[in-house]
């Protein structure tokens, strides 16, 4: 922390910080009126085309009675993954007192609640029953790993929501009380509503820190659970490639790879985009360059686990399963992820001018993208393999090819998703103001003042 | 109250086989041909083997359904006192696919959904290949009704694993966890759904079919309860399949009708059951491919796994 300004500078530090980081509410032009238009039309056909697939049947997707869960379960497990980041960062971080990580706990916090929210919808509408959704409460067997699943996801995205809001109060007030006239009077309305009155009296301050705390404990045993138990939904069943201990763990730290990338470049584009250079600085992306490096470390030796051990052995059906991966139908997708996904990334970090801002994002791309197409690889090729042949079948049940309606479901999902985030950004600043003030040396008591004007 | 239920039941079980209701073709017709009221009205019915056949309209009486409600309740107590096995011979099997079609007719299944599949097996490199009739295992540790989330799919106590499509949401884990690939799911509008619209679903034939929702084999538990063999078993005209009950120590052979002891039946010919090592413990029981009358037909296919 800074040390302490005379009131006038400290006035002028907030005003500084308050218009840059206000910047991404009160910023309008026709760049935002375009992406929100993209964001919706992608999204609106991706509902259609689930009303389709309502209306037929699941059999517009892809998926058989072999391969009967397909890029639906991929696009669940991608989402739970990269909501996880918001753990690791906003809670683990914080407790470890780690604080360069500060600025970047709401980047992280949105990615987490557009993240589980997207889970719990693409999971509906992997159902061949959407309509009975309800059965899950009604009938629900605690003995099923689903229930386990609609249990710690529902409690993240709660807990994942306060620890979103909690810190964000602060920043209500102050936009509500200096905001008049520069936004809207609906989102001024929401800011006043959300704001709960919030004086800034240091009482007020000691709850949100207390309850912040509380928050950031919870959530750890919560944030593994989500990941460990999505894992479980696989390892729970006796299918060579899924039948695995190390599922959990594995899964985890896969998670952190993920939702790392997915906050580089989320603070990439909100540097450029807002003009937040000075907040999302050079340092930060070194730091999360090197975060980066440490979970890919770590997903790395889990890989090698998961592969060189039972690929060491070849079990009949393991053996089967590790063919198709390491020179079967799933080569190219399997060794570019490994390779250009995990590999050349972490040796690229390891240097420093690949963590700059421009070259890390760029490496995030590659490794969210390898991301996505590592969780494909989980899911599909096992399902392609069971221990009994396939037989009596169109020839089109043997293998998975997803169909134009699971892709369009999946791009509503990443839209719905970044639509989401969009709104949050729009909504509310991407830096806890006050928090950032503070540790520039502003006094809390400068934050319960009126501006002058 | 008959004393000796277990002769009881077999000889029902005999004299029953093939008849009533759309089952059965030469037995429906001779049964008809012995009764002397006659309207002269004919009606076409399907039998199980896919044949049409024509009967008096005075012979047909409706079929008596409980309401959904009660039909879904006993369905998922099973009948009392009953423990159901099914030994497979697989020296008999001569890719006949009778059980197949029957099995298809009896629950409304398109013709790539299998209940009961026949499957070209070829356990080594340089073993003999063989038929291998696939139906559900009824597992007495079945790794699909342990992840349902909603109870839909759910073990009887007469060791039947049944389903409830009234109920099933569709998330098809059970497809994920069984490793013997016993489950389809119904991706469309199943087949003659139009034709049965309407028509009150009965849990233990699991018909109708519903769009949505998972549907395997169930031992055919409505005919179980009218003392009838299961349409795969009736409808084999090799003797591969044996059905009966584990707790009489007996099973009868759906072809030749003859009733052994099941005990001394899979002791004698060293009978196994499908990946024992899973720990899943079938009630399918096989015997093994051997002394086979006939040569192996098929095409080997690529595939184990």
């Amino acid at each position: 922390m800074n040390t302490i300004k005379s009131p006038e500078e400290s006035r002028k530090v907030l005003d500084t910080i308050f218009s840059d980081l206000t910047r991404s509410i009160t910023h309008k032009d026709e760049l935002t009126r375009f992406w929100f238009f993209i964001l919706i039309m992608f999204a609106g056909v991706g509902l259609w085309g689930w009303i389709i697939q309502i209306d037929q049947g699941l059999g517009v997707t892809g998926m058989r009675d072999y391969v009967s869960w397909g890029m639906y379960i991929a696009n669940f497990v991608f989402f739970v993954a990269i909501s996880l980041i918001g753990f690791l960062i906003s809670s683990a971080l914080h407790l470890l007192k780690i604080s360069w990580s500060k600025p970047i706990s709401r980047v992280a916090e949105q990615i987490a609640i557009a993240g589980v929210a997207l889970a719990g919808i693409i999971i509906v509408m992997d159902m061949g029953r959407p309509d009975r959704f309800l059965n899950v409460f009604l009938h629900g067997r605690f003995a099923s790993p689903i229930i386990w699943d609609v249990t710690v996801v529902t409690t993240y995205l709660t807990i994942s929501a306060l620890l979103f809001y909690l810190p964000l109060i602060p920043d209500l007030a102050l936009l509500r009380d200096r905001m008049t006239g520069k936004v809207p009077a609906w989102k001024l309305k929401i800011y006043t509503i959300l704001a709960l009155g919030w004086k800034g009296n240091p009482e007020q301050y000691k709850t949100v820190y207390h309850a912040m705390r509380i928050l950031m404990i919870l959530i750890i045993p919560v944030g593994l659970s989500i990941h460990t138990v999505t894992s479980w939904l696989f390892a729970a069943t006796l299918r060579s490639g899924w039948d695995t201990t190390i599922m959990g763990p594995y899964f985890v730290a896969g998670a952190f790879v993920a939702g790392a990338a997915a906050v580089v470049i989320l603070m990439y584009i909100y540097r450029l985009r807002y003009g937040l250079k000075n907040y999302f600085e050079d340092f930060h992306f070194d730091y999360m360059g090197k975060l980066l490096v440490f979970v890919s470390l770590v997903y790395l030796y889990f890989n090698i686990n998961e592969f060189l051990v039972p690929g060491y052995k070849m079990k009949t059906a393991e053996g089967v399963h590790l063919q198709n991966l390491f020179t079967g139908a799933f080569a190219s997708m399997f060794w570019l992820v490994q390779v250009a996904g995990l590999i050349i990334p972490i040796l690229l970090m390891l240097i420093k001018f690949f963590r700059k801002p421009l070259p890390l994002t760029i490496i995030s791309v590659v490794v969210l993208i390898a991301a996505w197409f590592k969780r494909y690889l989980i899911v599909i090729p096992t399902m392609e393999h069971p221990f009994l042949p396939v037989q009596n079948v169109p020839d089109y049940f043997k293998s998975y090819a997803p169909t134009s309606i699971e892709i369009m479901i999946t791009l509503f999902s990443v839209f719905a998703a970044l639509l989401i985030i969009t709104i949050l950004a729009k909504l509310f600043p991407v830096i806890t103001i006050w928090e950032y003030a503070e540790e520039k040396g502003v006094d809390k008591k400068y934050f319960s003042e009126q501006p002058k004007n | 109250m008959e004393r000796n239920t277990r002769r009881n039941f077999i000889r029902k079980l005999g004299a029953t086989v093939g008849a009533a209701g759309v089952v059965g073709g030469t037995s429906i017709l001779s049964s008809c041909n012995s009764v002397e009221t006659s309207s002269g009205d004919k009606i076409k019915l399907l039998t199980s083997s896919g044949e049409l056949v024509e009967v008096d309209k005075s012979q047909l009486t409706p079929a008596e359904m409980p309401n959904l409600s009660e039909n879904q309740k006993r369905g998922r107590e099973g009948l009392p006192g009953r423990s159901w096995v099914m030994v497979i011979d697989l020296s008999k099997c001569r890719n006949a696919r009778e059980c197949m079609k029957a099995c298809q007719n009896h629950h409304q299944l398109r013709p790539e959904q299998h209940h009961i599949n026949v499957l070209q097996m070829q356990d080594a490199e340089h073993t003999a290949p063989y038929y291998m009739p696939k139906p559900c295992q009824h597992c007495d540790n079945p790794p699909c009704t342990k992840v349902c989330p909603v109870n839909a799919t759910f073990k009887r106590n007469d060791g039947i694993v049944l389903i409830d499509n009234e109920r099933c949401i569709g998330c098809r884990f059970c497809i994920a966890a069984c490793p013997y690939s016993a489950r389809v799911f119904n991706w469309f509008e199943p087949r003659d759904a139009e034709k049965y619209k309407g028509v009150t679903y009965n849990i233990e034939a699991n018909v109708p079919q519903k769009k949505g929702t998972i549907s395997k084999c169930l031992f055919s538990a409505d005919r179980l309860r009218d003392g009838k063999l299961p349409s795969c078993v009736s409808a084999c005209p090799n003797g591969v399949y044996w059905f009966g009950d584990r707790n009489e120590d007996a099973v009868t052979n759906g072809t030749t009708k003859e009733t052994v002891s099941f005990s001394k039946l899979i002791k004698d010919n060293a009978a196994y059951t499908l990946m024992e090592e899973l720990g899943t413990k079938p009630r399918v029981y096989y015997l093994p491919p051997k002394d086979r009358a006939f040569p192996f037909e098929g095409d080997l296919i690529e595939h184990h796994s």
